[in-house]
């Protein structure tokens, strides 16, 4: 009995808190990529050629998991098979929040923008879901506030 | 933020991209291929934060850095390769991840290491 009732207390945690979790999380990202919006983060692999850029690879990443009541209806949908809806805002926000920390380091650097971006996920062993996902690329930097050519 | 990393290290004057060239400079030899990894486990403490943290969700802050150290970790062993083959720049460079073990990662970089040269 106890252990029903220990059961459902993790539940509605999970449930409270990872929704409140989620919806925090969102509200500052939002806000994040409006402010980042100026430098483009690409997948591009040729940088332009017009200005003389200073070349410096940069790195965002994040682990997040996902919270007991999600996991849980997860397994569930894992018995019938189908679209896991209860994953997707974790990978979501996991994306999008460690391309926001490549693009604070880029801006930190002054950089104007970061090309070939790439992305990693990797799952992190553990009872919950919990992931990495790391963004990498190369920020380009103006080359008036540093000296290329030295 | 601890989470985020500027490459290239101070003593080094190594470039490392993870483009294929560098406008404005010539590629005068390839060199080699370089690579550096680092294999870590997560700790005690840190799991039992993790482990509460499972519960409500979120970031762990704890992986997140200890991921970003030994990241610095293989990067700085790529970076010392390169500079005992005389390079001084890594460019193409790459990472990969791969979960060993319950509990342990290693994390993988690899690249190219040439010597650039000024355009004339």
């Amino acid at each position: 009995m106890i252990e029903y009732a220990l059961f459902a207390v993790l539940l509605v945690l999970g449930f409270g808190f990872g929704q409140l979790n989620e919806q925090r999380h969102y509200k500052s990202i939002k806000k994040r990529e409006q402010e980042m919006s100026v430098l483009p983060a690409v997948a591009s692999k040729h940088p332009p050629t017009d200005t003389q850029y200073q070349q410096q690879m940069v790195i965002g990443s994040v682990v997040v998991a996902s919270d007991y009541f999600k996991s849980f209806l997860a397994n569930l949908v894992n018995v019938f098979g189908g679209r896991i809806r209860s994953y997707e805002p974790l990978l979501d926000r996991g994306r999008r929040e460690a391309i926001l920390r490549l693009k604070q380091e880029a801006s930190k650097q002054g950089a104007s923008m970061v090309f070939n971006v790439k992305y990693e996920t990797s799952r992190i062993g553990g009872g919950v879901t919990t992931i990495e996902v790391m963004a990498y690329g190369t920020a380009l930097i103006p080359a008036q506030n540093s000296v290329v050519h030295a | 933020m601890s989470s985020t990393a500027s490459v290239n290290m101070p003593e080094s004057e190594m470039i490392v991209t993870n483009l294929e060239y560098y406008p404005g400079m010539a590629i005068e030899k390839h060199l080699s291929l370089v690579q550096g990894s680092s294999v870590r486990a997560k700790h005690a403490g840190r799991d039992f934060m993790a482990s509460l943290k499972s519960i409500f969700g979120g970031e762990l802050a704890g992986y997140t850095e200890l991921l970003h150290e030994s990241r610095e970790e293989a990067l700085d062993r790529m970076i010392q390769q390169a500079q005992s083959v005389g390079a001084n720049a890594v460019l193409n460079v790459r990472f990969s991840t791969s979960s060993i073990a319950s509990g342990a990662a290693e994390i993988f970089v690899y690249g190219t290491a040439v010597l650039l040269q000024e355009e004339l």
